[in-house]
């Protein structure tokens, strides 16, 4: 045990990719031996002993316990970006704040939200969920009586078709992480497989599609194929193990994990099944992709595989030289993430990162991997693959395909969709961090 | 000659067989009748589309008093969306997405007035008021001529000049 422990806190002294960038088992295995061997993180060094007098929150009785608990008001900054403060007449995105959040789940409060006009006060007792079209028999669904039926869990990104559009700029846009990639979350989800109700209804051989309606004003359509329907789609009711955050679909939404957001119906009022897609307003306007010759991609579905470095990233100042731990999210609409690369040298040479179990299907994936900063300039950018055989193209392969715009985006807007190329954060010797394209 | 595989399907499908007829069978039958006014759905084959008609000049008047605030006058220079093709989208750079440059389908333009404009009062315009705004539009796109007449009839005669702009991304999915 001394041995391996000895071989591992030398292997880990010996970089493993340019600029830095030590093994990822590093401290999984030999936790503090090693950190002692590096000198640790920071720089804690032997100032004057201090004797620590008590803190004045320890010399009186605490706050009262609330029934609904909330954030300490030191956090109070760590919250959502809203486009729409004021509540103006336009679609409503509320970004997730991804670089001051760690693990994999969001909080239902933090989740990103696009709201076309607003969350609707639906009252449960009322709301219905009428499944008809191509079916035997066309049912409607109380919410109490799709609490006695069986019910499943699981854990799943959503994101916005949208999220990353700035990065189709021809130049980096000097923004944070949840301006450039906010509209992305993930949650636990619990529901009743749509399946389940389709059983009771009875399918038409001739149905193909359905098309899902929401409850909102706009009463949002978008077309889904039957096959992803009967797949893993889920009618889902709670987040987090609580209801459904009103602007995340209160008091049902659809869900179809590994699909764009924009398809996970909101506020869930109705499920027509029909032979041809409904061509509605979000599917053949808002999210489709211009392509560089003018055509455009339709029925894009899936969210590929796609990673981002959560810390460092811009907006969080690095605080001298020394051993940092590099943390992102990876995450693909089409399985599991089975590898992420990391590099310090703007993709010069790449170490793999440590992938934080459990490693869930179209779910975040939390990856870590130990850094010793030297102090001096160094460009970050992460790399994912996933268990289908995808691999996250960078940007110079993705605009080559896709295209690039020749002026920069709106921050607040996304009229372009599906950026999943590798996101560049540059750090220089002062230790700020930008965004750059490398 | 069953293999322990196939055993295992068979027991599943004489489970889940019996799942279904022990299903907690909650839903309540519902009729088209009842559900006259959500099913509002208006397919690009013209199915769904109303009986009414319209025409372009009223659709100047409904447009005039409930659209302007926020599309503009003339469909451009509001808060909201363009609705006035300036030209043909060439590239990734081809400028707004609107109706007579991008809509693939006319039924889209019925459909989406009709369950979410105008946007402080969604479905409160009469189906002639739907196709009287639908034909106001696709005459300033120089779709359908000014003097045109618009029912479910015209509507379905209707191709949009970008019908054939779009690719499917993943047609396996499907």
């Amino acid at each position: 045990m001394r041995h391996r422990l000895k071989n591992i806190a030398q292997g880990s002294l010996t970089p493993v990719a340019g600029n830095g960038l030590l093994d990822r088992r590093t401290f999984l295995r030999s936790g503090a031996a090693v950190a002692a061997t590096l000198g640790g993180y920071g720089a804690a060094g032997n100032a004057a002993a201090e004797v620590f007098a008590h803190d004045a929150w320890s010399l009186m009785p605490g706050a009262i316990t609330r029934p609904y608990e909330q954030p300490s008001r030191f956090e109070e900054k760590v919250v959502r970006t809203l486009t729409n403060p004021k509540g103006e007449t336009r679609v409503q995105n509320a970004r997730t704040p991804l670089h001051l959040l760690n693990g994999t789940i969001t909080p239902a409060g933090q989740h990103f939200v696009v709201a076309q006009s607003g969350a609707p006060d639906i009252d449960p007792a009322k709301h219905r969920i009428a499944i008809h079209g191509l079916v035997k028999q066309p049912l409607v669904f109380t919410l109490d009586a799709l609490a006695r039926y069986p019910m499943v869990t699981r854990t799943t990104f959503i994101e916005c078709g949208g999220n990353s559009a700035p990065l189709f700029s021809p130049t980096p846009m000097q923004a944070n992480l949840q301006a450039l990639h906010g509209l992305v979350s993930c949650a636990e989800w619990t529901g009743v497989l749509l399946s389940t109700l389709l059983e009771e209804t009875g399918i038409d051989p001739r149905a193909k599609w359905l098309i899902a309606e929401g409850a909102d004003a706009p009463t949002l359509t978008r077309s889904v194929p039957l096959k992803k329907a009967l797949d893993d789609t889920m009618i889902a009711l709670y987040q987090n193990g609580e209801r459904l955050m009103p602007a995340n679909g209160y008091p049902a939404r659809l869900l179809l994990p590994g699909w764009e957001g924009n398809m996970s119906i909101k506020w869930l009022r109705r499920l027509k099944l029909t032979d041809a897609p409904g061509m509605t307003f979000p599917e053949t306007k808002t999210y489709t992709q211009l392509l560089p010759n003018g055509k455009a991609y339709q029925f894009y579905f899936v969210q590929e595989v796609k990673s981002f470095i959560t810390q460092p990233s811009p907006d969080l100042k690095m605080s001298g030289p020394g051993l940092y731990e590099i943390s992102g999210l990876a995450f693909s609409g089409d399985g599991r993430i089975t590898r992420v690369m990391v590099s310090a040298d703007g993709g010069k040479s790449w170490a793999q990162a440590a992938l934080q179990e459990p490693v869930l299907d179209k779910s975040f994936t939390r990856f870590r991997l130990p850094w010793r900063w030297n102090g001096g300039p160094a460009i970050l950018q992460s790399r994912a693959w996933d268990d289908k055989g995808n691999v996250q193209p960078t940007r110079a392969e993705f605009v080559a395909q896709r295209g690039e715009l020749k002026a920069p985006l709106s921050l607040a807007a996304f009229p372009n969709q599906h950026f999943n190329a590798i996101t560049s954060w540059g750090i220089d010797a002062n230790g700020e961090i930008k965004h750059v394209y490398a | 000659m069953f293999t322990p595989k196939s055993i295992a399907i068979v027991a599943l499908l004489v489970c889940t067989g019996a799942a279904q007829a022990d299903g907690p069978r909650l839903g309540k039958a519902v009729s088209a009748e009842e559900l006259t006014l959500w099913d509002s759905s208006v397919m690009p084959d013209g199915s769904g589309l109303p009986t009414g008609s319209g025409t372009a000049a009223q659709g100047a008047q409904i447009y005039a008093q409930k659209c302007t605030a926020c599309h503009g006058e003339k469909g451009v220079g509001g808060s909201a969306s363009a609705l006035i093709t300036r030209g043909p989208i060439t590239s990734i750079n081809g400028g707004e997405k609107t109706i007579g440059n991008f809509w693939p389908y006319a039924s889209t333009l019925f459909d989406y007035i009709r369950r979410a404009m105008p946007w402080q009062q969604p479905k409160s315009l009469s189906n002639d008021e739907v196709y009287a705004l639908t034909a106001y539009l696709l005459a300033l796109n120089k779709v359908v001529d000014e003097g045109a007449v618009l029912n479910a009839t015209a509507m379905k005669q209707i191709k949009m000049p970008n019908r054939d702009g779009f690719i499917l991304r993943f047609p396996d999915r499907i």
